[in-house]
């Protein structure tokens, strides 16, 4: 299970680093959204993996540790409103700067029927 | 006072709520409330000075919980006097803003306080997780204040500086992920006990995920591969928010000052000093490249933020620095630029507003009244930011330079004097072109609004008060330096229930 989690997490952070890394704000929000959701898992596995225990101490011999559980609670909600927050930003610089290239100075020139949509 | 160190959290918090309840406008009622607000932080912030000044570590459990499974609230030397510089700089922000600011867009008032609990929240917070909880506090009210009242140039910044924010969150998460779990806690004392009794097979994961955090506290401060970001979103922010924000920055120093001098600091066997190479080779480099940068300014305030990373890059290096004095020295330094260089953006836009459409362009302009006391104030911040005497600046440099052993003298010293000797020409060049190239025609009076001049006036006034205070002031960062390199005081404060006096009690304080 753990090789399993591991190359999961190890694609989910490659994808969302190559699409943070494009020009256009649409592929970095989701590149962003992608980065979030690895950290998430990797946080929720810091504690090491355990399959059926609840994060009850006494109630069994395994049980998970709750702390990681609580941590990526926050961080889950963290990281939606901050999405949240990147693609009303992404909206609003294709409205105000007239391009969706994170630079904000580059004219849509790939495909001009964008313009109109 | 049993609940002082959470005060500094709790009241921005609250004021924030009901600066909140209404979106539009900013009328009287609101910015006074808003200012009595910040004013009453400054007196909780200077409480907190007076009672931590002795040496004593206030802990705050929340909850009464027990420290290493609660969270907690510590407020020593250093983070008592974060709190109070930031709500000092923040009583100058907040006046100014006063003057016409905060009506560009809606919700200033609320969410400046927001952005004040989130800083005073990173310099308080015992826990690094909560660190992180405060730093996108503060994150997510600088990005809305950043684009506050809008236009092209701040959604551009905007965009980056948000995007660099978000990676570098992602970033600090796994940088505790790793921290978790390989130390096994998050509890900043408990880390520090625990990460020197650390198996040596662990130690390679426990240096990644440390280098990771000076990575996230690094893209905070302005570090050299990681400053890009700086020089557009200062430039472009709305005056009173780039004030504000070079605080900002100094959390990314005072993060970095408490985690790798209490965790991974002189206790932590193989993995003492780690971040100290990169912080030294860091700040001389982030140094170099603003002292060039300053030069090229075609702005007022952009020449203003790239004086901020001078500033940072000399930091760094006192962080870089290996004796305990230096430590002293960059503390007040630190004090100093915070404050001047708060104040140097508010006194840009007290200037734009006087040129009317050039802005702070360096580029001849219509004659303006106010010539004179623009001028002396615009002379005073940079002279004091280049570090010539009699002002704050050059009290500060002296003192660090004078810290240097030999063969960090051979580099900081040179480099240090050449940033000097490019912002005093940067400084002239653009003075003299803002103040005395103007376009024939009649000398036109636009109104100087008295509370933008009493915000600036206030930060400025720093360059003088500084020197005049030096004595008490030195001595007291002096003494938290020393407070600092004292770990095991801030551990057995923290993880025990008693609060144990500093070595350097004695030393007086304001």
């Amino acid at each position: 299970m753990e090789a399993l989690y591991a190359i999961t997490t190890g694609i989910l952070t490659a994808s969302g680093v190559y699409l943070t890394l494009r020009g256009r704000t649409f592929p970095v929000v989701v590149g962003l959204t992608l980065l979030s959701y690895a950290v998430n898992l990797f946080l929720f596995s810091m504690g090491g993996l355990t399959t059926h225990g609840a994060a009850l101490v006494g109630t069994n011999d395994q049980y998970a540790d709750p702390l990681p559980q609580a941590l990526v609670l926050t961080a889950i909600v963290i990281g939606f409103a901050m999405t949240a927050f990147a693609i009303i930003l992404a909206m609003r610089s294709r409205g105000d700067l007239g391009s969706d290239s994170v630079d904000g100075n580059r004219t849509d020139r790939e495909d001009p029927r964008e313009n109109k949509a | 006072m049993q609940h002082l160190p959470i005060f500094p959290v709790l009241l921005p918090l609250v004021v924030a709520i009901i600066l909140l309840r209404k979106r539009e406008g900013a009328d009287p009622v609101r910015r006074t409330i808003s200012i009595t607000a910040t004013a009453l932080l400054a007196v909780v912030g200077f409480w907190l000075v007076t009672q931590v000044a002795g040496g004593e570590t206030l802990v705050y459990r929340l909850g009464n919980w027990q420290a290493p499974y609660g969270i907690v609230l510590v407020a020593d030397r250093l983070s008592a006097m974060m709190v109070f510089l930031t709500a000092l700089l923040a009583l100058g922000s907040i006046i100014h803003a006063s003057g016409g600011e905060d009506n560009q867009g809606s919700n200033f008032h609320g969410l400046f306080h927001l952005q004040l609990m989130g800083i005073n929240g990173a310099f308080l917070t015992g826990d690094l997780f909560n660190l992180f909880v405060f730093f996108e506090v503060l994150l997510l009210a600088s990005y809305a204040l950043l684009m506050h009242g809008g236009g092209k140039a701040r959604v551009q910044a905007g965009v980056h500086y948000v995007v660099l924010n978000l990676a570098g969150s992602s970033l600090f998460l796994i940088a505790l992920g790793v921290l978790y779990g390989t130390i096994g806690t998050l509890n900043m004392a408990d880390m520090a006990e625990r990460v020197s009794q650390l198996p040596a097979d662990r130690q390679g994961l426990v240096r990644a995920g440390a280098l990771l955090l000076l990575v996230v506290f690094g893209l905070k401060a302005a570090i050299l591969p990681l400053y890009f970001w700086l020089p557009r979103a200062y430039s472009s922010a709305p005056a009173p928010i780039a004030a504000l924000f070079s605080i900002m920055t100094k959390v990314g120093i005072y993060a970095i000052l408490r985690v790798f001098t209490l965790i991974f600091g002189e206790q932590a066997g193989g993995l003492a000093h780690l971040a100290q190479p990169w912080l030294w080779w860091g700040g001389l480099a982030t140094l170099a490249m603003a002292t060039l940068a300053v030069l090229s300014a075609r702005d007022l305030r952009m020449q203003i933020s790239y004086f901020t990373l001078i500033s940072i890059g000399t930091l760094l290096c006192g962080l870089g620095m290996e004796s305990t004095d230096s430590r002293g020295a960059m503390l007040f330094y630190l004090v100093h630029t915070t404050l001047i260089n708060g104040g140097l953006f508010l006194l840009a836009d007290l200037i734009a507003d006087q040129r009317g459409k050039v802005g702070t362009r360096i580029v001849r302009s219509r004659a303006f009244k106010y010539t004179t006391l623009l001028s002396a104030l615009y002379m005073m911040g940079t002279v004091s930011s280049a570090g010539l005497p009699p002002l704050s600046g050059a009290l500060a440099k002296a003192w660090l330079m004078s810290t240097a052993t030999l063969s960090e003298g051979l580099w900081l010293w040179p480099l240090l004097l050449l940033s000097g000797l490019a912002g005093v020409v940067a400084a002239s060049r653009a003075g003299s072109t803002v103040f005395w190239r103007h376009s024939n025609g009649e000398r036109v009076s636009e109104r100087l609004s008295r509370s933008k001049l009493v915000g600036a006036v206030l930060l400025l006034s720093a360059a003088p008060l500084l020197v005049i205070l030096a004595g008490p002031i030195g001595g007291y960062t002096q003494a938290t330096a020393e407070q600092v390199a004292a770990t095991e005081q801030y551990r057995s404060a923290v993880l025990g229930n008693v609060t144990s006096v500093a070595p350097g009690a004695s030393a007086d304080a304001d």
